[in-house]
């Protein structure tokens, strides 16, 4: 009996924020005209490729019951350190790699501290979004870098069999996410350590190498996003991916993942993320000002989380 | 007052029952204390000790019977009135901030203030004041922080904080436990300075000889009853260890079995909560291992297992002395370990059955990293089968099973691994009758089986049931051994309260 309602009940919090979008998808399409076009169903789709991705990442984290605040720095170091690469005539392969490389890196050592030296998550990873953001600062002079290819900005304003190229990403990010999450050990430990760390280390997992493995599989994520945002701006800035943590925590949140860990997914993390899409794309054709977008989100974002609470008490 | 009954009793117990679903923690309990008088309570693991003393302290509502306090009945108290009456346990290690200063920890939520600005001066004064009354002046400094402070100085803060709060009652419970020896002479200095003063003082310890040394008469409880009351002068440690044995379990479950060669052998073990400890495991044999809380017995089987450091000593699995020691290496060399505190340490509570099964043996069910689902529901449908795990699927979160079938879920998580050495501490802990018979049978097949068995208890009964050998840990190290035929209670129970010189007798007895 209490199964199939537990059951329900994660079901439940990811279908409740799909209706919560789908009502969204029915205002706006009554409201305005120009949302149910598809250049505008495309653009949602690029602008929420980005956010999802992130959010996917974070909600890896968070499942950990750890969480990581390096999301918008990294992506800003990345989206900088490749924009100058290109601009400096690298190859657009070996580009890639080497931030992807980076990223990683970065997420290694987020993942090394928390584990080795116990800092605390929020921490370590704070830590990290002061360093990268200064380094993203630091190498572009603090100016945007232009003159990028114009191969670079096409891509991203391409789309393939009718879908946006980058969403291509975020569907393969999903699937990779959700293949690692439900059919590998892998997964399994991430959600075992995420539950009860020290009865993980006592059934023989490693934990070192889940908690690192699970950052730098954040970082490399975050990586990605870097890449895809320079192919979004044209450019590297600096200064892109502020308040992106914020927004990738709030969409793993609203897609299920519990700060207090074991609990998420990537399919809920995405959800999360069209949710926040929604929100500001919708808010641009309705005239609203833009300011309020971040007061929405802060009060849909509460509210979710406290109706969660209030349900999971109940059970 | 009109219900004044007799002034020389601080506290006066009547009838005390208090049941627990499925078990009877206190029956008819009378107990008093006078005013100046220092009682000890003691009793085995589990005879009704804390029980009473958490009603007394009112975090437990009695079923039935009254409290008298200084002459005022009270059908149950709550915390609060209990420290209005002044009635304080000292647990030192839960009582104190150790980053706060002596005085701000001896006033802490009752500070000294004057309009509203707390007045760090009064505040000294009145602590030195009180670190007098127990001759602690000048020698603890009010300022100091309390982290700074020896275990022997934190009691003493603990005590002056339920001073504080004038105390007129006061509990010590197993007060020495983290004590060297020589503080514990300041500490009986100080609990002497109590009674002067006209302090009433309930002493818990396991360790007889204290009792002996510091109280003035005694309470013996058994399984939830006072068997006796004596004055320490007229009664002996054998008296007392008589009146605290004599519980059984109605059945007895030992089963003959085949005794194969020696699978784990351990010598000299040492770490900071072991020292010295030797023992040897055959094939197919049931090893009880008894000692009373505090006595190390989860810290060897932690360090054994490798959850734990070692310092010192070595371990030998089939003869093969082993070198890296980690849980991960342990089970790859067949052992397991059934830890005591199932929620904290056994299960991932969040997830489901199926998950908290397989988890030590996902390597195995899986191929590069991608986990075989077939294996794995099969596997778990085999445990919930034979050991008739009652959930509705698989698929059910462990937090929302009962005791006994969360136990079972970490039992079939260590047979799924195909364990040969299995090490349970307190399997039956917190699981009703049913579900406990089920696994004394499961570790009479295993031992069948030919795996070796070491089982941690604090019931001697259980043990006396099941065992080939018990061994007994006291303060940390082995105390002695006791072989199937030579089995009782009173020779278990001796050797994990007695001190040093009888030690020897029993050995050989």
């Amino acid at each position: 009996m209490t199964n199939n309602k537990k059951i329900n009940f994660t079901w439940s919090t990811q279908s409740v924020v799909l209706l919560v979008i789908m009502a969204m998808w029915i205002f706006l399409s009554i409201f305005t005209e120009e949302f149910l076009t598809i250049t505008n169903i495309q653009n949602v789709l690029k602008q929420v490729t980005i956010q999802g991705i992130n959010a996917v990442g974070a909600t890896l984290v968070i499942i950990t019951a750890g969480i990581d605040l390096s999301v918008g720095s990294v992506v800003a170091v990345v989206n900088v350190l490749f924009a100058m690469l290109l601009v400096g005539g690298t190859p657009i392969w070996f580009g890639v790699l080497m931030v992807l490389a980076l990223a990683a890196g970065l997420g290694f050592v987020n993942g090394f501290f928390v584990h080795q030296f116990r800092v605390p998550p929020f921490i370590a990873t704070l830590a990290m979004m002061s360093i990268a953001r200064g380094a993203a600062l630091l190498i572009s002079g603090g100016r945007n870098v232009f003159g990028l290819p114009r191969s670079i900005a096409e891509f991203s304003s391409g789309t393939f069999l009718g879908i946006p190229n980058l969403f291509w990403f975020l569907i393969a990010v999903i699937a990779f996410m959700e293949f690692l999450l439900r059919k590998t050990t892998f997964g399994r430990y991430v959600y075992a350590v995420g539950s009860n760390p020290e009865a993980a280390r006592l059934s023989g997992i490693n934990i070192r190498w889940v908690i690192i493995g699970v950052y730098l599989i954040a970082g490399l994520l975050w990586g990605l996003s870097g890449i895809l945002e320079t192919s979004r701006l044209w450019m590297g800035v600096p200064n892109t991916g502020t308040g992106y943590e914020l927004d990738a925590i709030a969409a793993a949140v609203l897609g299920g993942a519990s700060l207090m860990g074991a609990q998420g997914s990537a399919i809920g993390a995405f959800l999360g993320a069209l949710v926040m899409t929604t929100i500001y794309n919708g808010s641009v054709l309705l005239n609203i000002d833009p300011f309020w977008q971040r007061i929405i989100v802060g009060i849909i974002l509460v509210t979710t989380v406290s109706i969660d609470q209030i349900r999971s008490k109940r059970s | 007052m009109a219900d004044e009954i007799n002034s020389t009793y601080s506290v006066i117990m009547k009838n005390i029952t208090k049941t627990f679903p499925g078990v009877v923690a206190l029956a008819n309990v009378n107990f008093e204390l006078e005013e100046g008088e220092v009682k000890g309570l003691v009793g085995e693991n589990g005879a009704g000790k804390s029980t009473l003393i958490k009603i007394l302290t009112g975090a437990y509502t009695p079923d039935q019977g009254e409290i008298i306090i200084f002459g005022e009945k009270f059908g149950a108290l709550n915390p609060i009135i209990a420290e209005k009456k002044g009635i304080a346990a000292v647990y030192q290690d839960l009582m104190l901030a150790n980053h706060l200063t002596v005085q701000e920890n001896i006033f802490l939520g009752n500070e000294l203030s004057k309009l509203g600005l707390i007045s760090k001066k009064e505040m000294t004064k009145k602590t030195n004041e009180l670190l007098a009354n127990l001759g602690y002046k000048g020698i603890i400094d009010p300022l100091d922080k309390v982290g700074n402070l020896s275990s022997a100085h934190k009691g003493m803060v603990a005590i002056a904080k339920a001073l504080a709060k004038n105390a007129k009652i006061m509990i010590l419970d197993e007060p020495t436990a983290v004590l060297a020896e020589k503080e514990v002479n300041e500490l009986f200095h100080v609990v002497k300075q109590l009674r002067n003063n006209g302090i009433s003082v309930i002493y818990i310890s396991h360790r007889l000889e204290e009792i002996f040394e510091i109280c003035d008469n005694l309470t013996v409880l058994k399984d939830g009853k006072v068997v006796g009351s004596r004055k320490v002068e007229e009664t002996t440690e054998d008296e007392l260890i008589t009146m605290m044995v004599g519980r059984e379990l109605k059945k007895d479950f030992y089963v003959e079995r085949n005794i194969g060669e020696e699978i784990l052998r351990i010598e000299n073990l040492t770490n900071s909560k072991v020292k010295h400890c030797s023992f040897s495991i055959k094939k197919g044999e049931i090893v009880g291992l008894y000692g009373l809380v505090g006595s190390g017995r989860t810290e060897l089987a932690r360090a054994l297992f490798g959850a734990d450091p070692i310092e010192e000593g070595e371990i030998y699995i089939n003869g093969k002395r082993i070198n890296r020691h980690s849980p991960k290496d342990s089970i790859k060399r067949k052992l397991a370990l059934i830890p005591e505190d199932r929620r904290e340490q056994g299960l991932a509570l969040r997830l489901s059955v199926k998950d908290n099964i397989n988890l030590p043996i996902y390597t195995r069910i899986s191929k590069i990293g991608i986990i075989d689902s077939k294996k794995e529901k099969d596997n778990t449908f085999n445990f919930i089968e034979s050991l008739s795990i009652k959930t509705p699927t698989i698929y059910q979160k462990v937090e929302n099973l009962s005791g006994g079938n969360q136990q079972k879920v970490v039992l079939s998580k260590w047979l799924a691994s195909e364990s040969e050495i299995f090490i349970l501490d307190e399997p039956t802990n917190g699981i009703d009758v049913g579900a406990k018979e089920e696994i004394y049978e499961l570790i009479n097949d295993l031992a069948s089986g030919g795996n070796a068995i070491l089982l941690i208890s604090s019931y001697i009964p259980e043990l006396m049931a099941i065992c080939d050998r018990i061994l007994v840990m006291r303060e940390g190290t082995i105390a002695g051994e006791i072989t199937r035929e030579k089995f009782s209670e009173g020779k278990i129970l001796s050797l994990a309260l007695k001190t040093e010189n009888n030690k020897a007798g029993v050995r050989n007895d």
